[in-house]
């Protein structure tokens, strides 16, 4: 079934000051076509994780808000998009605990369990983008 | 710039985190919170979350340095108030918070303070009653 399109917003993100800005975009959304308390702290929380990476490896970037739905769901989906230095091995990456910023390595796997859907794109020298849907009954 | 307030309770000492942390404010209070605990022999540190909606590895691993460097200073940490949607959502997400207790609230979160420093107390007791 398709996926489409309701609203579409557009956030820039540069310093760590806008993370907070975009969490309240992001739960505005999720409120809106009723996703339940914990849903919504999944989204939020998978979000933020996305978010500080784009910030923390892939110098800032964009991200897309989306209201969409698929038949009788609806779901917000977020797009994260950066021209950061991009990533090498993706399956790496996703593993848990992989870190190259001395970190615990829980943001992607651990995004990945938050929300419905995942998909990582990543070219080395180009930039990297991750796009989550998370339905509201998801 | 902005400052999350240290209260001081006794033996004890008491954050409330009421805003969205953002990383600097976080990392602001981490290290204010280490000096205070140095500064003021503190035997624990109560981190009020209630109010916190989102803990993502960030702010996970701010807690959790906050206990392992106080841990050092001889004060223990106990998080106190987390919502449930954020209980569950840390498990998901895998982060553990090693060297963390938790409470349900401030009051518990200090019973439990006590009772571990009350061990500690009773321990040295037991060596001075030697003499
Ligand atoms: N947008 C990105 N651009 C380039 N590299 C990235 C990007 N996002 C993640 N990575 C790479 O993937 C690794 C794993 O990311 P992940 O978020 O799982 O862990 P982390 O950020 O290192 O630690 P944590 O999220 O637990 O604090 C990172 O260490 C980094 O090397
Ligand atoms: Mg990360």
């Amino acid at each position: 079934m398709m996926v489409i399109s309701l609203s579409k917003d557009v956030m820039r993100i540069i310093k760590d000051q806008d993370v907070v800005p975009f969490r309240n975009r992001v739960k505005e959304k999720a409120t809106k076509i009723k996703m339940g308390l914990v849903n919504q702290t999944k989204l939020i929380t998978a979000a933020s994780e996305l978010v500080r990476n784009m910030l923390k490896y892939g110098n800032g970037g964009e991200i897309v808000i989306e209201v969409v739905s698929r038949g009788r769901e609806n779901g917000v989906r977020l797009t994260f998009k950066d021209k950061g230095p991009g990533i090498a091995d993706i399956s790496l990456a996703m593993k848990d605990g992989y870190s190259t910023g001395k970190s615990l390595g829980l943001g992607l796997p651990g995004t990945k369990r938050l929300v419905s859907e995942f998909d990582l794109k990543s070219e080395v020298g180009k930039g990297t983008t991750v796009m989550i849907i998370k339905w509201a009954n998801g | 710039m902005d400052r999350i307030p240290i209260l001081r309770m006794g033996p004890f000492l008491l954050v409330t985190i009421q805003v969205d942390l953002y990383d600097r404010l976080a990392l602001t209070l981490e290290s204010d919170l280490v000096q205070m605990v140095n500064k003021t022999g503190a035997r624990g540190v109560l981190i009020d979350i209630s109010a916190v909606e989102i803990v993502d590895s960030f702010m996970g691993r701010i807690i959790g340095n906050i206990a392992s460097m106080s841990k050092i200073l001889d004060a223990e940490t106990v998080v106190v108030g987390m919502q449930p949607a954020v209980a569950i959502t840390l498990i998901e997400l895998g982060l553990p918070l090693k060297g963390v207790y938790t409470a349900l609230n401030v009051e518990r979160g200090m019973q439990l303070l006590r009772s571990m420093i009350d061990l500690d107390e009773d321990q040295d007791e037991d060596e001075e009653t030697d003499e």
